[in-house]
């Protein structure tokens, strides 16, 4: 019931972001296709002409082959072929600067960004949720101190501004990695060692950096350590001469981890969004490059390609990531029973 | 029994603005300043805040080649921080961005900060039928990647009033406070204090006001910070990239023209780059330090606890 309604959910948030471009792109003043159309006809209109029914076909076609919308087809047609093209056929639309199916240059871009994104994030919140165990079972310890100053460090430094300095000091000034690409032109693609190294080497500052935006929550953990280990039960736990081990990982660090787990579920969307910062200052070609370059160039379905792309990558991670969720813990699959005031 | 009433006068108006002063400004100003973090916190604030308030009229705006090119920091005191390619003075070039930026993280960590609680309390509070809606609608925003949906909008729109890309980036930040409010007052309502003004028959209002949001207080004052900070980090980094339009001068801004203009492997050319980098960092940190100095003012365990160590434990 429980995993029905979730997945049930996740299916409504994605119409619901389709709505969310569709309207962005097309119903809103000044829009992008409303802009080009007034461009279109103040231009006309400079030239002395008053727009006739002809002129009009002809603004409307020319809107068309900017935008790849047909703008005297009424809003809610066109919304519903929107849907239809989606759902149905994975149409997305052509890219207009690219002059490529969208869908085609987002699917071949997508598993880059996975790639560097997943890893950023796996390492970011397995490091900080180790390091914040630690620091709550020495609390107070040199080590404690040390690591709360760098948590505190970190999240006044924004990830970028890490990505641009690592960029700078190990790739422009000491040349130990590249700055620029996904994968090193001189070597064939394939399982051989030269390949695997070029594109570990390309990746290891993108994913550094998505490391670092991922790292937040040992401070968050450290704190629910702590007042897990100060309930009775864990008392009685020892009491009853449960190993240390065992009191940590499964009676401290799994009912610790409840209340950080929404932070680590908004991590995933986070970090997704992020990349299109990331891919841009390491040049990495990926979904977040090939969106910046759309957003640069106005071309719209590309632009509006990717928002849908993007959400439908983070729905699939936190779907994934909530339907494990019941593996920790057992009460997400019915706790609805509050009464209503 | 309890028909009698004790003749207590009624406060005058000066009394209770006195009081009211004394409780809600003077006594947790006090235990903020006396914290070492609300401190500090509040002392990077309040310079940022003079910075883009008086210092905008102190400090003339910059003009090309007032001085020489790549002038080191904290070398030439007409140039406190150095100055870039084009001779301009990077320290007046910071002051005259503050005030943009001061707006933006206004309206953005306003915005979220109200939406958060008030969608977050009454959620948690009426239950049922309202609270799976407005959870839908958060848990709908909470999982569109909110910095692509910003960037797009910026994109579209490009906006140029500071205000207005404060709200845009506040979009992204409200879920995840209403969440956390939402939570809290789960907890709260089911306390005994809340229970006694419900079954006294007070107003829903009543009970939401001055039971509910006193004890979240420091959630709201801690996520204003947090959002505050987020906001700095989004904003900077979208007109770094150049998705914001560049005509207000911004740290953003002056990162990028930094990053496009000088010569990274030269370490005479770098300061450009540092000095917008380290004022991010210092006013997030200053509103991290606020933050953690504002949990000390409303978290009431806490002060007790902190109370309790500062007078060598023996008030137990």
């Amino acid at each position: 019931m429980y995993y029905a309604k979730r997945i049930g959910q996740s299916v409504l948030v994605f119409f619901t972001a389709l709505t969310v471009t569709f309207a962005l792109y097309r119903m809103l003043p000044f829009g992008p296709v409303e802009m080009v159309k007034v461009q279109l006809m103040k231009q006309l209109l400079e030239q002395g002409q008053s727009p006739s029914a002809q002129q009009m076909r002809t603004i409307n076609a020319m809107v068309k082959t900017y935008t790849g919308i047909d703008p005297s087809v009424p809003w809610y047609v066109s919304y519903y072929e929107y849907l239809r093209n989606i759902v149905l056929y994975q149409d997305f639309g052509r890219s207009i600067f690219k002059n490529k199916p969208v869908f085609d240059i987002l699917y071949r871009a997508m598993p880059w960004s996975v790639f560097i994104s997943i890893y950023g994030l796996a390492l970011g919140t397995t490091v900080s949720l180790l390091f914040g165990a630690v620091m709550a079972y020495n609390e107070g310890s040199k080590f404690d101190t040390v690591m709360t100053f760098i948590s505190i460090g970190n999240s006044t430094v924004p990830y970028y501004v890490v990505a641009i300095l690592t960029l700078i000091i190990f790739s422009y000034n000491l040349g130990w990695f590249p700055s620029g690409g996904r994968m090193n032109p001189s070597t064939t693609p394939g399982l051989n060692l030269p390949f695997i190294v070029g594109i570990v080497k390309h990746a290891a500052l993108p994913v550094f950096s998505a490391f670092v935006a991922s790292f937040g929550g040992a401070l968050a953990f450290r704190g629910n350590c702590i007042r897990e280990m100060g309930e009775g039960y864990i008392r009685v736990a020892r009491l009853r001469g449960i190993s240390q081990g065992r009191i940590a990982i499964r009676y401290v660090g799994r009912n610790a981890l409840l209340p950080v787990y929404t932070s680590i579920m908004m991590g995933i969307a986070s970090v997704f969004g992020s990349s299109i910062i990331l891919e841009t200052i390491f040049n990495y070609p990926a979904m977040g490059l090939v969106t910046f370059n759309a957003l640069m160039n106005r071309d719209y379905p590309l632009i509006m390609g990717s928002f849908i792309f993007f959400t439908i990558v983070t729905l699939l991670g936190i779907l994934i990531a909530d339907l494990t969720y019941g593996v920790i813990d057992p009460r997400v699959k019915g706790g609805n029973e509050r009464e209503t005031y | 029994m309890f028909t009698q009433t004790s003749n207590v006068p009624d406060p005058t108006v000066r009394e209770k603005v006195e009081r009211g002063f004394e409780r809600r400004i003077y006594a947790p100003a006090a235990i903020l300043v006396n914290d070492w973090r609300g401190f500090v916190g509040s002392v990077i604030l309040l310079g940022f805040v003079l910075m883009g308030t008086v210092g905008i009229y102190v400090v003339p705006r910059p003009t090309v080649m007032e001085g020489p090119i790549f002038v080191p920091p904290f070398t030439d005191w007409d140039f406190p921080l150095g100055t870039g390619v084009m001779g301009e003075s990077l320290f007046k070039q910071v002051v005259h961005a503050t005030p943009a930026m001061l707006q933006m993280i206004t309206a953005g960590a306003l915005l979220s900060v109200v939406l958060g609680t008030v969608i977050g309390t009454v959620a948690g509070y009426r239950g049922g039928r309202t609270d799976s809606v407005l959870m839908m609608l958060t848990d709908t925003v909470l999982t569109i990647p909110g910095l692509v949906l910003i960037i797009v909008l910026a994109t579209i729109y490009q906006p140029e009033n500071p205000f207005v890309v404060g709200l845009i980036l506040g979009i992204d930040n409200w879920p995840r406070l209403a969440r956390t409010i939402r939570s809290q007052v789960l907890s709260i309502r089911e306390e005994a204090f809340t229970e006694a003004s419900r079954i006294m028959g007070l107003s829903d209002v009543h009970i939401l006001r001055r039971d509910v949001v006193s004890n979240l207080m420091p959630y709201i004052s801690v996520n204003f910070a947090n959002s505050a900070r987020r906001i700095i980090f989004e904003s900077v980094a979208l007109y770094f990239l150049g998705i914001l339009p560049q005509s207000q001068l911004n740290w953003g801004v002056m990162m990028d023209d930094a990053y496009t203009n000088a010569n990274l492997t030269n370490l005479n050319q770098i300061h450009w780059l540092l000095v917008p980098m380290a004022l991010i960092i210092l006013l997030s940190l200053g509103f991290i330090l606020l933050a953690q100095g504002l949990d000390r003012v409303f978290n009431v365990r806490l002060r007790a606890r902190h109370e309790k160590s500062a007078s060598g434990g023996e008030t137990s």
